[in-house]
């Protein structure tokens, strides 16, 4: 007989594995009530160093090419199929659903990783434009990042609503702070290792485990926090948030789970550059 | 060296100015509930002008309800087609009477003449000629095949442009199938009064457009409307904050255009003489009573004393006066706490160390006037480098390297606009790609057109108006 080796579900920060700074953890039970595991609880200054890397990251991936950007999240497709089982079991073992659902949501959040690479070098030709001004100018608008997101990942979906927030997010140059479903966390920790051996660099993506009551406030009020995803709130938790984020004029947006252009322009800022034309 | 002109004054006559202004609900003029009015006055004399309404949030009521009926029973329903050809004649009409709304609009503003002539009421009339052909291709916005408009629509515009600021307000509003409840400035509400003669003219269903005046409560009663589904606001930063924390947790959109603290980057490379011009241009056009005015000089070190040589020589030039004469480049501040607040800011330039400069000029004694006044030797943690001062006052910073034209320029909570000058075309795009502002003018300054998305970054606002990007935000899209 063999006892199982477990895995340690860990924070994701600046692409290392460090637990909370705060020394907590939470327990997570399945859907009949049993224990699976100790994630760790993230607290407000594991949210600021999580930032810190975000910002940190941020000039080289928004700096790196569009199609770079596109291999490296057809990439992080590429090595969940090869994880698809881990991914499969966990979903199983967290929300209790049958293998052949569970299945589906991997297949479908490792399609939705396909689907956002294929937008990195398109969304600038689609949703830019050049605009016919009167006079002798050219002038154009392009779409760009608009920096660091942070983001609520939706609390009934382990890993497919992770992933639909997350591609979106970082397909235009944009970095994470991304906080897992509080009690569906498990995929979220599984999926940090698959980005840390995607060529992802770290910081552009990083994972906060814990409580998300605990945490909103801080996301909402952080200066060096542009913009929020908030689609894992609940509607007293969303208003707070939204009021704390005039403080910087926080673009803050929610959405129903589902693949669209608009989860990723909603996190660029429109720029019109002016030039005369003449010799 | 002064040159004398001989006075050219524009003639007032084509203005009619009634005695009083009601509030313009469901089509026609009506009196505020209780009869309340205020006063507006000519910045540039202090006269009184006339008395227009004042409305109280029954008066929002009513312009609501006005709003909400033409929207569901006539707006909604109409064909696009034809909902475009009402904004063809509003076009039209402020094409016809242009004269008429730019001596108003100077009246009311203290803006020159030549402005509201060349640059206000044109545009104006262009935004709703722009807007007009976009009412039946709305598929084309890319909010996807059938996209929606939000419903009642309450806008509250500035004074620093009156009639330019309504037409890049209703124009989207009305072309997306939106209805309008609108609040001109306090200070300024002529020409949207005039404007809702120009919708009587175009026969434009009663209650599709609704302009209340009023103040800041007024402006509240309509941001705080149950029964209003956007909010658009074009104005100072702490407002806007302020309405986007009132609308948190409602259902409303809202875009909103507010403050700018712009950077104009002169690099070694660039043609001074035009870039002179640019520089007055960006930062004295309108008295500097514009967001995106670039009212931070950024100059490369080595040609700073040149640069303000010749900046100075060119200011002394700048002719100082009634708005009405065509001669004028600088008119009047807009009011007395306008005046107040550009006196605050330009003193603490003068407290905090750094070295004004104003030409020799001689200023009316009516009215509320401020010379083009330019600080050298400023820091970016001056006052006057980091805060709005909204008046025909330059505060002048020096750089080394692109880099650190970069960071500084960026070194603000605003990001609206910013001047490139260099004639170095990798260098202009290098720069505009690392400028965190929404409209970058490069080898040019404060250019402004219907077809061309303007807002800004960081706390300089949300989202965009003009060009396909303004107008997706007055829609719902079925993506």
């Amino acid at each position: 007989m063999r006892i199982d080796v477990k895995k340690t579900y860990k924070l994701f920060i600046g692409g290392a594995f460090p637990r909370s700074e705060s020394g907590r953890t939470y327990e997570i039970a399945n859907s009949k009530g049993i224990f699976i595991a100790n994630p760790a609880q993230a607290s407000r200054k594991d949210l600021r160093d999580a930032v810190v890397s975000a910002r940190a990251a941020f000039t080289g991936w928004s700096g790196a090419t569009a199609f770079n950007r596109g291999q490296i999240l057809y990439r992080a497709a590429e090595i969940m199929e090869g994880r698809a089982a881990q991914f499969v079991d966990e979903i199983v073992a967290v929300e209790g659903i049958s293998s052949t659902a569970a299945k589906k949501q991997v297949q479908e959040a490792i399609d939705a990783w396909v689907w956002y690479s294929g937008w990195c070098d398109k969304i600038g030709s689609i949703y830019g434009s050049t605009n016919q001004v009167s006079g002798a100018f050219y002038n154009f608008t392009i779409p760009e990042p608009i920096g660091v997101v942070g983001a609520f990942a939706p609390q009934k979906s382990s890993l497919l609503g992770l992933v639909q927030t997350i591609a979106p997010i970082i397909a235009t140059g944009n970095t994470v702070v991304v906080v897992a479903s509080q009690k569906l966390p498990l995929s979220a920790i599984t999926l940090a290792e698959v980005l840390a051996t995607s060529d992802l660099p770290g910081g552009v993506v990083n994972i906060l485990t814990g409580i998300t009551a605990e945490l909103a406030p801080w996301m909402g009020s952080h200066m060096d926090v542009d913009a929020v995803d908030a689609s894992g709130l609940t509607a007293a938790q969303d208003k707070e948030l939204r009021i704390a984020g005039t403080e910087n004029l926080k673009r803050i947006s929610t959405f129903k789970a589902e693949t669209s252009p608009q989860r990723i322009l909603a996190f660029m800022e429109q720029k019109t550059v002016w030039h005369p034309i003449g010799i | 060296m002064t040159f004398e002109y001989a006075p050219a004054l524009e003639s007032t006559a084509v203005v009619k100015i009634k005695p009083e202004y009601g509030l313009f609900i469901n089509g026609k003029f009506v009196p505020a509930k209780g009869g309340k009015t205020f006063t507006t006055i000519n910045p540039a004399t202090e006269e009184t002008l006339t008395k227009v309404a004042f409305a109280s949030s029954s008066d929002v009521d009513k312009a609501v309800a006005a709003a909400r009926a033409a929207y569901s029973k006539v707006w909604s329903k109409m064909p696009a087609a034809e909902r475009g050809k009402y904004l063809f004649r509003i076009a039209r009409i402020l094409q016809e009477r242009a004269r008429e709304f730019a001596v108003l609009e100077t009246m009311d503003n203290g803006k020159p003449i030549r402005e509201t002539r060349d640059i206000d009421i044109p545009l104006a009339a262009s935004h709703f000629f722009y807007h007009a052909g976009w009412a039946d291709k709305l598929e084309h916005a890319g909010m996807g095949s059938s996209p929606k408009p939000h419903g009642v629509v309450g806008q509250v515009i500035p004074w620093n442009f009156p009639l330019l600021m309504l037409s890049w307000k209703i124009a989207p509003a009305l072309a997306t199938g939106n209805t309008v409840v609108l609040k001109p400035a306090e200070t300024t509400p002529l020409t949207a009064l005039l404007f809702a003669e120009v919708c009587q003219q175009a026969d434009l269903p009663p209650g599709v457009v609704n302009i209340i005046t009023g103040d800041g409560s007024t402006g509240s009663a309509i941001v705080n409307h149950p029964d209003i589904d956007k909010i658009a606001f074009t104005g100072s930063t702490a407002v806007g904050k302020g309405i986007a924390r009132a609308i948190a947790g409602t259902k409303k959109a809202a875009t909103l255009e507010l403050g700018g603290k712009g950077a104009n980057i002169i690099y070694e490379d660039a043609p001074l003489d035009e870039t002179v011009e640019g520089i007055i241009s960006g930062i004295f056009f309108n008295q500097g009573h514009v967001c995106c005015a670039g009212s931070r000089l950024l100059v490369q070190e080595n040609i700073h004393d040149e640069v303000i040589e010749k900046l100075k020589r060119r200011i002394s030039m700048i002719r100082i006066g009634n708005p009405l004469d065509k001669n004028t480049d600088l008119g009047a501040i807009n009011s007395s706490a306008q005046l107040a607040r550009i006196n605050e800011l330009a003193n603490s330039g003068d407290l905090e160390g750094a070295e004004r400069w104003s030409p020799a000029c001689e200023l009316p004694t009516k009215g509320f006037w401020y010379p083009p006044t330019i600080f050298t030797g400023v820091t970016q943690a001056h006052r006057i480098a980091q805060e709005e001062i909204f008046g025909p006052v330059l505060s002048v910073l020096t750089f080394r390297t692109p880099q650190e034209a970069i960071e500084k320029a960026n070194n603000t909570p605003f990001g609206l606009s910013a001047g490139i000058w260099t004639d170095k075309g990798s260098r202009i795009l290098w720069t505009a790609k690392h400028l965190k502002a929404g409209v970058i003018w490069a080898n040019t300054f404060n250019k402004f057109d219907p077809a061309s998305p303007f807002g800004g970054y960081k706390e300089s606002g949300w989202g965009r108006e003009g060009g396909r990007h303004g107008l997706a935000a007055y829609l719902k899209g079925n993506h």
